[in-house]
């Protein structure tokens, strides 16, 4: 299986998925899940709602730990690193939360200044002109002293990704970045997510269950549900896929494979039933 | 009769998990002491949040305290002749007793909900989860912080109170009821001791300082992250840290002074 995987994604392969196995409040949310995610590249995975695309997020960051089965990041078991080592892990990591995740009581420049200060002893001056160059970067430096209250969604997510992209990391997770934007804003995400990854050679995970955008953004997909690999492949492979259940979540037709009603007795049977 | 026994059964697993969660998470808390201390200004924006914002309340709830206290004193007092022993009763009430445990109740109500708000919110809003994925521990960065400074905090806030009481009881039993005033403070003078009275008092509010602070932060940490959750675990703080301070108070008053 994972010479298959390598063969379509060539051997440069940051993240390292084998035999994922993970469950949750008693449901298996994988059983067995490979994924190669090449250096460099956007890959996308996307899945209907539920099917743990935010939990495979956790799973690479190490805030989770899987039942059975091996990940790995640029070469290191991200679940047998010591917690010392795992935080060093995610210092390469940038993490864009759908929420934006922001800190409610600091301003936009003193959140995306915030791993800065953590991490690194810069003066002050220094961080100030990284915190502009990351903020003009997202089109927000004239935002710098607003508060996350004052700011819209798109533009939360906006400053989040700044933030994550403070430390220069090597990857970047976004967690559902297209949910719950307008039009403009989504517009602005799509090119951002692209520029920033061909500019600096960052790789790009991103998760979503948005199917126009994610097949516009992606170099490469997968499909994960009912905890499986449904279908991957390029966004051209992915369209000429012939599985009934991919067209219907790709066109999203309200009825197929999956049912638009939820298992019930027949309704003439419940309507004669006395209550 | 079985599904009673195992829902008991059940509810005993759920609270010993919940104990058990809650001393871990203190044992993080306590871990980042060494952090805390290369940051002290992370710990003086929790004194001031947990300490300096409570002043207020903390202060008027003393005063009328201490007034009540003279009122009812002194009605008893002067029926055995003993109104000039009015200054004794009034501050070793309060030293011993009403400061330390009045405090902690208030602190509770002000400060610990708001705690538990604050953390459960961040939650909810994927704040912890986000510092954790930018390599910052939120526990020893978020919770130590504010740990110590309701530990900090309570002492300080009890002996407001204690000495804004006196200051009320002053006020009645001297300034209305007529006490002799040369009696009302040489009696407190005399009889108050330090280590007995004033130290013990100190000890009292630290453990207080230390269970209600805990349980804010472990409620807050522990609450599901939605609006009910939140909701939910603010009440289980006001009303387990009340339970938690009276309970305890009975304990450590039989040790400190059962003889």
């Amino acid at each position: 299986m994972s010479d298959i995987l390598l063969d379509e994604v060539g051997d440069d392969v940051l993240v390292r998925v084998r035999g994922l196995v993970f469950s949750h409040g008693g449901r298996r949310i994988f059983d067995g899940v490979d994924l190669d995610l090449p250096r460099g590249k956007v890959t996308a995975v996307m899945g209907p709602s539920g099917t743990g695309k935010t939990t495979l997020l956790k799973l690479i960051g190490g805030q989770l730990r899987p039942d059975a089965g091996r990940i790995e990041v640029d070469g290191q078991d991200v679940h047998a690193l010591s917690k010392a080592e795992l935080f060093r892990l995610r210092t390469r990591m940038g993490m864009l939360f759908q929420s934006g995740a922001l800190l409610t009581d600091l301003s936009v420049f003193d959140n995306v200044a915030y791993p800065l200060r953590e991490h690194t002893a810069l003066p002050e001056s220094m961080i100030r002109k990284l915190v502009l160059i990351k903020l003009e970067a997202v089109g927000l430096r004239g935002a710098r002293d607003l508060m996350p209250s004052e700011l819209s969604g798109g533009m939360a997510r906006r400053v989040a990704l700044a933030r994550a992209i403070a430390l220069d990391p090597m990857m970047i997770m976004y967690d559902e970045p297209f949910t719950g934007q307008d039009p403009i804003s989504m517009g602005v995400l799509v090119n951002l997510i692209r520029r920033l990854n061909d500019a600096s050679r960052l790789t790009s995970i991103v998760v979503s269950h948005d199917v126009a955008d994610t097949l516009a953004t992606a170099d490469y997909l997968y499909v994960i549900a009912g905890g499986q690999v449904m279908a991957r492949g390029t966004p051209a492979e992915i369209r000429a896929n012939p599985s009934e259940w991919l067209t219907q979540f790709l066109e999203g037709l309200p009825d197929g494979p999956v049912h638009f009603h939820y298992p019930a007795a027949a309704l003439a049977a419940d309507l004669l039933e006395t209550a | 009769m079985m599904e009673s026994l195992a829902r008991l059964g059940h509810l005993g697993l759920h609270a010993l998990a919940r104990i058990g969660r809650g001393h871990l998470l203190l044992l993080g808390i306590l871990g980042g002491l060494p952090s805390l201390a290369a940051r002290p200004r992370l710990l003086l924006a929790q004194v001031y949040n947990v300490g300096v914002l409570s002043v207020l309340i903390i202060a008027v709830s003393g005063l009328f305290v201490g007034m009540v206290l003279s009122l009812q004193g002194h009605y008893v007092l002067s029926q055995f002749g003993a109104a000039e022993s009015l200054g004794v009763m009034v501050a070793a009430s309060l030293v011993r007793e009403l400061g330390p445990v009045v405090t902690a109740l208030l602190v509770a109500g002000r400060a610990g909900s708001a705690l538990t708000a604050e953390i459960g919110l961040m939650k909810a809003t994927e704040q912890l989860s986000g510092l954790e994925m930018m390599a910052v521990d939120p526990v020893k960065r978020i919770l130590t912080p504010r740990f110590f400074g309701g530990l900090v905090s309570m002492p300080l806030l009890a002996a407001l109170f204690s000495a804004v009481g006196v200051i009320g009881g002053w006020f009645v039993g001297v300034g209305l009821l007529g006490v002799d005033e040369g009696a009302f403070w040489s009696q407190m003078q005399n009889k108050i001791d330090f280590r007995e009275d004033i130290v013990n008092g100190v000890i009292k509010s630290l453990v207080f300082g230390w269970v209600v602070t805990w349980i804010a932060l472990f409620e807050g940490h522990d609450a599901t992250p939605t609006s009910e959750g939140v909701s939910r675990a603010t009440t289980r703080t006001v009303v387990h840290s009340a339970l938690a301070v009276l309970g305890l108070d009975f304990v450590l008053t039989a040790l400190m002074f059962g003889d």
